[in-house]
């Protein structure tokens, strides 16, 4: 046993490398029992290689982990009884049924057929899959499937749950209704952890967020803490008539009390505020004051993009398109599934 | 872990490969639709143009072929499954499970096996209505069978380690007929050896396809004209030939099945 017992997962100078190339540069991580932890970055971040490694997927080439007071190297069973581990892709098996999914997994969990049944059954209702609990997996929604997905790692009553990009690819619909599951898990009070690449979803669910970029650690805290670093929310400001945008940057940056940008594509005026509504209601009114009339104007979060461009100094999108150029795969995937 | 826990993993393994089978019958086509179609094009087609030397009913004879051609293209089933386990993640997940990897393994194995059994059964059937009857006694035929299981059990390695190494149910199907496809066929599957020339012929009396044709046709009491005609040892022990085969294809494959297996369902 290492590790106190109030701490679920330790790590201690994670690597991995594939090849020439290192998905993981040394991480170190701790997560508490009962609290929700995020691991936020973009494409080829190095997230999943970290969550494989967590969960006894892959041996890291250096570094130690150990979860639920188990070293992974040397306790991997141990581990993988106590741990739920949902993968990137909803692993469901499409030619068995949703309810024989989850018997399955049950029996191979050892809890015996009778048990692994009435188990089937309980997850099935807790994740509103009763009525398609006897239909093929492969038939069901992207929702669906997750929520299956999700339901599988349920099947032991893991101690620990990996959930690796959990609402990557679902419709804004069917996210919400996998938020609204995994609130209630969190609200029971499950030790997770969870890969993503939405700032709003990290947010919504975890108490502590790390940011991680060429298999780093760039950044820690939770969502108001990392918002504060960036300069918390925006006001954009589209202008109708574009000849009178200088104009409207110096009325914009007057009424927030910050410099206001020219985004990139050169069409909205973008300044951070920490004033909320009150700030966006004074741009409006500067702007009308001065009769420039606006398109839109709106208050939002800072996107996952500009985390990183603070933090960084280069895009979320731009680290992605790098590691889609160099070897990232990992072995041990299918074709064309890129390592995150 | 435990002899008991290890059976019992694997029969789950096994019955979700059975299940599959069930949900996607189309799956065994080529276990079985082929194979009944080549029965049919051999004795129907080009039967009429082939003659066993030394008498007997040309379908007689092409039934021993058949058979061994389909316990060789056996392997095939079980490459195409672990490869779509592979790329679906299935894998993976079995792994985050308190089970020991080769349970998963030896869970397909144990399906392929029982699933091998359809295709034998059909061609038998097929044999009958064309005409093939066994002529020997119950213990040579029930021999005679044992031996396809044996066979077999050696192809499911061979299918383990291509589903390990090839990435794709496509690749698999590649490798099928540019490798497998023609070393069935220079074989005295359809045809007699001694008609083929030189070199073929050569190969095709020490291929164990031939060897294990020429032993069905002799359990069964069928005419196998290659024993007379031919003096390589080969085939006036083709039972024997035949399994030693077998042992050294499991001897060679499944230890490259199972490193292979553990490279990809390792980090």
């Amino acid at each position: 046993m290492t590790g106190a017992p109030d701490v679920a997962i330790r790590a201690r100078g994670l690597v991995k490398r594939f090849g020439d190339m290192t998905a993981v540069a040394g991480i170190d991580l701790e997560v508490a029992r009962g609290s929700v932890t995020a691991v936020l970055g973009p494409n080829g971040a190095g997230k999943t290689t970290m969550v494989r490694m967590l969960t006894t997927l892959s041996d890291p080439d250096e570094g130690t982990v150990s979860v639920v007071g188990f070293d992974v190297a040397t306790d991997a069973n141990e581990v993988r009884r106590r741990i739920g581990y949902a993968a990137q892709d909803a692993t469901v098996d499409e030619l068995l049924t949703g309810r024989e999914n989850l018997v399955m997994l049950g029996e191979l969990h050892h809890l015996g057929r009778r048990r692994a049944k009435e188990r089937a059954t309980v997850l099935l209702e807790q994740f509103s899959l009763t009525e398609a609990g006897d239909r093929v997996a492969g038939k069901y929604s992207g929702g669906m499937r997750r929520r299956l997905d999700l339901a599988a790692t349920l099947v032991a009553t893991p101690e620990v749950l990996f959930l690796d990009e959990p609402t990557t690819g679902l419709d804004p619909r069917a996210r919400n209704e996998l938020w609204e599951v995994l609130d209630t898990l969190v609200a029971s009070g499950a030790t997770i952890l969870l890969t993503t690449q939405y700032l709003e979803e990290a947010e919504r669910l975890a108490d502590d967020i790390l940011v991680v970029d060429h298999g780093r650690v760039i950044a820690q805290g939770s969502a108001r803490e990392l918002k504060r670093r960036i300069g918390g929310e925006q006001i954009r400001v589209i202008v109708r008539d574009r000849a009178r945008l200088d104009e409207a940057v110096r009325l914009v940056s007057a009424a927030a009390g910050a410099e206001a940008l020219v985004d990139p594509d050169g069409d909205a005026i973008v300044v951070a505020t920490d004033g909320g509504a009150a700030a966006m209601a004074a741009v409006g009114g500067a702007l009308a004051d001065a009769g420039v009339e606006v398109d839109e104007l709106a208050l939002r979060p800072p996107t996952l993009d500009e985390v990183f461009l603070e933090l960084t100094g280069h895009s979320a999108a731009d680290a992605a398109a790098r590691a889609d150029a160099g070897p990232g795969r990992g072995p041990g995937r299918g074709p064309g599934e890129a390592a995150a | 872990m435990s002899p008991r826990r290890y059976v019992g993993d694997a029969w789950v393994i096994a019955r979700r490969s059975l299940k599959h089978i069930r949900r996607q019958p189309e799956m065994l086509t080529d276990a079985t639709i082929q194979p009944i179609m080549f029965v049919l094009l051999f004795a129907y087609v080009f039967g009429g143009a082939i003659s066993v030397p030394g008498g007997g009913s040309y379908r007689e004879f092409l039934l021993g072929g058949i058979f061994a051609q389909t316990i060789v293209f056996g392997c095939f089933g079980i490459a195409v499954g672990l490869t779509a386990d592979r790329s679906t993640g299935a894998i993976d997940r079995f792994r985050t499970l308190p089970i020991s990897r080769s349970a998963v393994l030896g869970g397909r194995a144990i399906a392929a096996v029982l699933i091998g059994f359809v295709p034998v059964a059909l061609m038998s059937i097929t044999g009958l209505v064309v005409g093939w009857r066994i002529h020997s006694g119950v213990l040579d035929a029930l021999g005679g069978y044992a031996l396809m299981l044996g066979f077999q059990f050696a192809m499911i390695w061979v299918g383990i380690l291509m589903g390990c190494l090839l990435d794709s149910p496509q690749a698999v199907q590649g490798v099928a007929f540019t490798g497998l496809f023609p070393v069935t066929f220079l074989a005295s599957t359809f045809v007699p050896v001694n008609t083929l020339p030189g070199v073929l012929r050569t190969f095709a009396e020490w291929n164990p396809v031939t060897s294990l044709s020429g032993a069905l046709r002799h359990q069964f009491g069928n005419p196998d004209v290659v024993a007379g005609s031919s003096d390589a040892w080969s085939l006036q022990h083709p039972a024997v030939y035949t399994l030693l085969w077998a042992v050294a294809i499991v001897a060679i494959t499944a230890p490259l099945a199972v490193r292979a297996f553990g490279r990809v369902a390792g980090d």
